[in-house]
């Protein structure tokens, strides 16, 4: 039952091979006997799950129609809304936090029938790229329990690949969906920006968040993110997209950008990670597609743009996180003291380094130089995609440059955790849509991420397919 | 760069130690963004990836009408609270 698709718990239901609850019964057994170990869970949601579940059992008896996701157990992102569920963000801060609503993502899939299993573990409130972040638990990586599952959606991805949900849903800032999809052997989908309401997430960096779905085959991906794309009017930055056609694949050209991928590049990349791409290239030569090599000459400023933007925007974000509206609220003299001793407590280390960064490049003095220097040179990075897309259909590269590594290895050294995320910031910084896949090797797994033009996230689907 | 400014800046309290270990990561990060110096600046500034699909979005500043069970969930979420209104302490003096 763990290795169920969408597709094979919509047949399954419908010829009664088996009930929702008794999906939902088989998915709580194996969280409750495997997660021990894994940690991808901080909260689970049986008493709503199995009313779900009982929902889509009574429409099937009564020999009606059932949604896209009906009886689909999904796993959420603990920074994503959950009505009547804590939502922690892994976070001291929001320890005791109860989601008053419903994310907009939430609700369509509840619509769409699918069933909440519960919350997920990620680096606090987003900013990490092992899970190691959390403030609750470090969670394992199931191919390998002594590595990281990656991050910051790494509960997400774990429980994906561990098959303790069919799918899930996470965040992604700079990598955080298609990072731990490629450590842990799943699929990931960063949307275009503005493909995914952002209402009910817990804001990180604004202009760089989008919602999208992990899960084990890349029908899966699209069957979610289609549930949970389209305009939102509770998010002024979410757009409806047109729906692309199909590729023809006889005249299908992908990119390899050389600062990524070049032969001076593949020194910094683990031998691993540059064989299996290099067979996934050959795959799409050998079946006639052409391959060229592009260049996106800004790549080399990408992780300085994107930790300026995203620390100025984050030290803005996490302002509200103050004593005084929800979360915790540690006591003091006077208001001032409220503000210092809660925001002492209630955050971890990476926290508060981001907020001091983004607080320095953001005062007086320092804005030109730091902040608005780097939105310019973000434009640069921008344009870069925009020339290659009227060259290729998509461009191939890593997910990471390492396959997944062992836990505590690189928690002393925040700089080099940063360099990791090379090949996958710049698709936030420009909005661009970015998919991991796993691809068959012999040792641990490695994702290739295709990079497509704005709203072609169905051609990334079809050329994933391909590989498949 | 002055740490105990910044936290100041940042509302945010931190121990000796912990100053200390910013001081030094922080400026191994900074010297790194020093890369950006050699960058071209001429292009205008891109703050939002949307921007050039939808614009400034405008609308009138009306209460969406939210269901007295939502406002009851947030209200039941204020650390401090003195019937429905949050309770902060004074930020006048006398």
């Amino acid at each position: 039952m763990d290795s169920l698709t969408i597709k094979g718990i919509r047949e399954g239901l419908k010829g009664r091979r088996f009930s929702a609850k008794e999906l939902s019964d088989f998915y709580f057994k194996k969280i409750e006997k495997e997660d021990s170990e894994l940690g991808c869970y901080l909260e689970l949601a049986k008493e709503t799950a199995l009313n779900q579940a009982d929902k889509i059992d009574n429409l099937i008896s009564e020999g009606l129609d059932i949604p896209s996701l009906a009886g689909v157990p999904v796993a959420v992102k603990d920074n994503i809304l959950v009505e009547g569920l804590k939502s922690t963000a892994s976070s001291f801060m929001l320890k005791n936090y109860i989601s008053p609503y419903d994310a907009s993502c939430v609700k369509r899939i509840k619509e769409e029938g699918a069933v909440v299993l519960g919350k997920t573990n990620l680096d606090e409130f987003a900013m990490g790229s092992s899970t190691e972040n959390s403030a609750f638990k470090t969670t394992k990586n199931p191919k390998d329990k002594s590595r990281v599952p990656g991050g910051s959606s790494g509960g997400s991805a774990a429980a994906v690949s561990a098959g303790l949900c069919c799918c899930a849903l996470g965040s992604d800032t700079g990598g955080s969906i298609r990072q731990p999809a490629s450590f842990c052997g799943v699929f990931g989908l960063k949307p275009t920006y503005g493909a995914v309401s952002r209402y009910g997430l817990i804001a990180f960096a604004s202009s760089l968040d989008q919602i999208g779905p992990l899960a084990k085959n890349a029908e899966d991906a699209k069957i979610l993110f289609n549930a949970i794309k389209g305009k939102d009017k509770k998010d002024s930055t979410s757009i409806e997209m047109e729906e692309n056609g199909e590729i023809d694949f006889k005249k299908l050209k992908i990119g390899i950008p050389k600062e990524y991928f070049g032969s001076e590049a593949k020194k910094g990349i683990e031998r691993e990670v540059v064989s299996a791409i290099e067979s996934a290239i050959k795959k799409i030569e050998d079946m006639g597609g052409r391959v060229e090599e592009i260049s996106l000459p800004n790549t080399k400023y990408a992780i300085s743009v994107y930790y300026m933007v995203s620390t100025c925007e984050a030290s803005c974000n996490l302002a509200r996180y103050d004593g005084i509206k929800y979360g915790l609220s540690e006591k003091g003299e006077n208001l001032s003291e409220v503000y210092f001793n809660t925001r002492a407590k209630g955050f971890g280390a990476e926290v508060k380094r981001r907020i001091m960064l983004g607080t320095f490049a953001l005062s007086s003095g320092y804005y030109d130089a730091y902040y608005l220097k780097s939105q310019k040179v973000r434009t640069g990075i921008k344009e870069d995609f925009e020339k290659s897309f009227k060259k290729v259909d998509a461009i191939f590269t890593p997910v990471s440059p390492t396959v997944a590594f062992k836990i505590g290895e690189k928690t002393q050294d925040p700089l080099s955790m940063y360099l990791s995320d090379i090949f996958t910031i710049s698709a936030n910084l420009a909005g661009i849509p970015a998919l991991s896949v796993p691809l068959k090797t012999k040792g641990l797994p490695v994702g290739l991420q295709i990079l497509g033009n704005y709203f072609e996230e169905s051609k990334l689907f079809q050329i994933a397919k391909l590989l498949e | 760069m002055k740490v105990e400014n910044i936290a100041k800046l940042a509302r945010i309290g931190l121990l000796k130690e912990e100053t200390e270990k910013l001081e030094k990561e922080l400026s191994s990060i900074l010297d790194y963004f020093n890369v950006l110096k050699k960058a071209n600046s001429k292009k205008d500034p891109t703050f939002h990836p949307s921007e050039k699909f939808i614009g400034n979005v405008f609308r009138e500043d009306i209460p969406s009408g939210e269901s007295p069970e939502r406002v009851e969930n947030i209200i039941s979420l204020f650390p401090d609270k003195e019937g429905r209104h949050i309770k902060v302490k004074a930020i006048l003096n006398g």
